[in-house]
């Protein structure tokens, strides 16, 4: 959905629902996933539709997603880091996930 | 002199004279002023870098490298700097969830819960200063929640911190001068921009006119007609746009609008919507500031003093987050909110603060012209305020349709948290920053009561979902272990 315009120099590794990607350092996973082509990150908790990050100020809450096991972090607050592991989420959250 | 930076909570002072919260102009200036007049002061911020979000990443950009982001934007590197030098802690990527009010030796003090680093603190301070900023206001239309779809603020965002642009067809729709700033700046950073809807309402001008001449001395005044004639050069400009909905199944592909009477169809990638910014007053709500409704901004702003004290001791207000003024008013009101603690706090320094406090009033005054003119050219129609589609999402986290509030609503319920209750709007994990505008103005329009009557949802802490393991780890008060266990020993 964006594509950058500059370079800067460093990457590092992240995964989102398994699949390796290198993205730069110093932004938020919610950027960091939207250079990449990715916008849909979960579904929503009642009717199951397509949400993407929508305020990428962390006031909306679309973004949510599950980062290295905890459910329901703001993907535009949260800085990417060298191994994070990120994924959608499906719905509503349980209770015997990561909380 | 220079700041502080704090790496991690446990690395804080036991207590602060001030504690601001916010690194936007308001939040860092207040900072800067604050520890000048001799406060021990900390900031803590929810961002990874100061500068908020109208000079986001300032530290980082430079106009060498994103020229595009343009002068107003650079003019963020003045107040960076005053913030950088100055003898004031600062804790980055903090979020206070709780701020309670407290004595110390029979003073009044202020508790704040901060959560950093996947752990939670309490930092005491004797006065705190919210600068929690502006938000945008939602832009209920049909299809706002499909992927493609985000806010020209969270395009902005992009652009500044990460350099990025929205790939292929791109329209921007909605009101206010964040409209044609960004078309500007996206169309310089090589967006394909191929419409621009305005929703401004025609009749606002002719209610914005007698406004006018203070507007004229502005200097926004050049600057935005500028702008408009650049942008119209560019891009087709729709203008009195109606009705908006984007058009998509798992993501958007066109926009469909109203336009002098007639429908119109255009592809798109992607659309980015705006209806003006209002206060981010969820921390000052869930505090138990008194809020009151602005009717010409159309939002609800904590009451204030004109120093920017709230109707709690101990807390002030600074910024965009007590009322819409801009960056340039924001910061000023943030060394007033600053300058008004340490006045407070140390009534001894009357005769140094009291002077100061005078000359960013006066400046202030100035900065302020024009601002009438702005707010009511600008103030959204009322179709995005209280939209009529029935179909039309309102509360996005528990898909609440405008449909069933209109219904709530005409069955005489009796305000929004009344409406929680029933439909569960405003519960999901936004906790109602992206309904509540919506709500109130449902309930005035189909119940004719004013939205000051109508109010707005009673926030409570904590203002953003928090780990339980991290509540459990602080240590609790013998009444707040007293309310959940009814144990009146103090054995905790």
């Amino acid at each position: 959905m964006f594509r950058r315009i500059d370079k800067t120099a460093d990457t590092v590794a992240i995964t989102f629902d398994g699949i390796p990607m290198r993205v730069d350092i110093e932004q938020t996973v919610a950027a960091a996933l939207l250079s990449q082509g990715i916008s849909t990150l979960r579904t929503s908790v009642v009717c199951d539709r397509p949400r993407a990050p929508y305020c990428l100020m962390g006031v909306c809450f679309e973004c949510l997603v599950t980062i290295d096991g905890i459910q329901n972090r703001q993907a535009c607050m949260t800085v990417v880091r060298d191994g994070m592991a990120i994924s959608s989420q499906s719905g509503a959250r349980s209770l015997d996930e990561g909380c | 002199m220079a700041l502080r930076k704090i790496e991690d909570l446990h690395l804080l002072d036991r207590e602060y004279d001030l504690a601001i919260i916010g690194a936007g102009p308001a939040g860092m200036a207040a900072a800067a002023q604050a520890a000048a007049a001799g406060a021990r002061t900390i900031l803590l911020d929810e961002n990874p870098a100061p500068g908020g979000q109208i000079y986001r990443s300032i530290e980082r950009n430079s106009p060498a490298r994103r020229a595009f982001l343009g002068n107003d934007y650079w003019k963020g590197k003045g107040v960076l700097k005053a913030f950088l030098q100055c003898d004031a802690a600062y804790l980055s990527q903090a979020l206070v969830w709780s701020v309670e009010q407290g004595e110390t030796d029979g003073k009044a003090s202020v508790e704040l819960r901060v959560s950093a680093g996947g752990k939670s603190s309490i930092v005491h301070a004797r006065r705190v200063v919210f600068a929690t900023g502006a938000m945008e206001r939602p832009m209920p239309v049909r299809g706002w929640t499909l992927p493609g779809v985000m806010t020209i603020g969270a395009a902005q965002i992009a652009l500044k911190s990460s350099g990025l642009v929205p790939d292929g067809r791109v329209v921007l729709a909605g009101s206010g001068p964040l409209l044609y700033l960004f078309a500007d700046q996206l169309l310089q950073a090589g967006g394909n921009l191929v419409a621009v809807l305005d929703t401004t309402p025609r009749s606002n001008w002719a209610k914005a006119l007698p406004f006018l001449p203070p507007f004229l001395v502005s200097s926004y005044l050049l600057k935005g007609l500028a702008l408009l004639a650049k942008v119209r050069r560019s891009v087709p400009v729709f203008t009195g746009v109606g009705t908006i909905e984007v058009i998509g199944q798992d993501r958007a592909t066109a926009i469909r609008f109203q336009a002098k009477g007639r429908t119109e169809e255009i592809d798109i990638d992607s659309a980015f919507l705006h209806q003006g910014v209002v206060p981010n007053n969820s921390l000052a709500n869930a505090t138990g500031c008194l809020l009151a409704w602005n009717d010409r901004q159309k939002c609800f702003q904590p009451e204030l003093d004109t120093h920017g004290r709230s109707s709690l001791p101990a807390i002030y207000v600074a910024g965009d987050g007590g009322g819409i003024g801009g960056a340039l008013v924001a910061e000023v009101g943030g060394r007033i909110a600053a300058l008004a603690a340490c006045l407070d706090l140390f009534p001894e320094k009357t005769r140094q603060i009291g002077p100061l406090l005078a000359k960013h009033e006066k400046r202030r005054r100035v900065l302020s012209r024009g601002r009438t003119f702005i707010d009511t050219l600008y103030q959204p129609a009322v179709a995005f305020r209280a939209p009529t589609d029935l179909e039309t999402i309102a509360c996005r986290c528990e898909e609440v349709t405008v449909g069933a509030i209109r219904d709530a609503a005409a069955r005489n319920v009796v305000g929004p948290n009344q409406l929680k209750t029933m439909l569960r709007c405003g519960m999901g994990p936004c906790q109602g920053r992206m309904c509540t505008a919506t709500i109130t103005e449902i309930l005035a329009d189909v119940q004719q009561r004013s939205p000051a009557d109508i109010g707005t949802y009673r926030l409570r802490t904590p203002i953003k979902p928090v780990p339980l393991r991290e509540f459990a780890s602080l240590p609790f008060t013998p009444d707040a272990v007293q309310a959940v266990t009814g144990d009146h020993s103090d054995r905790s």
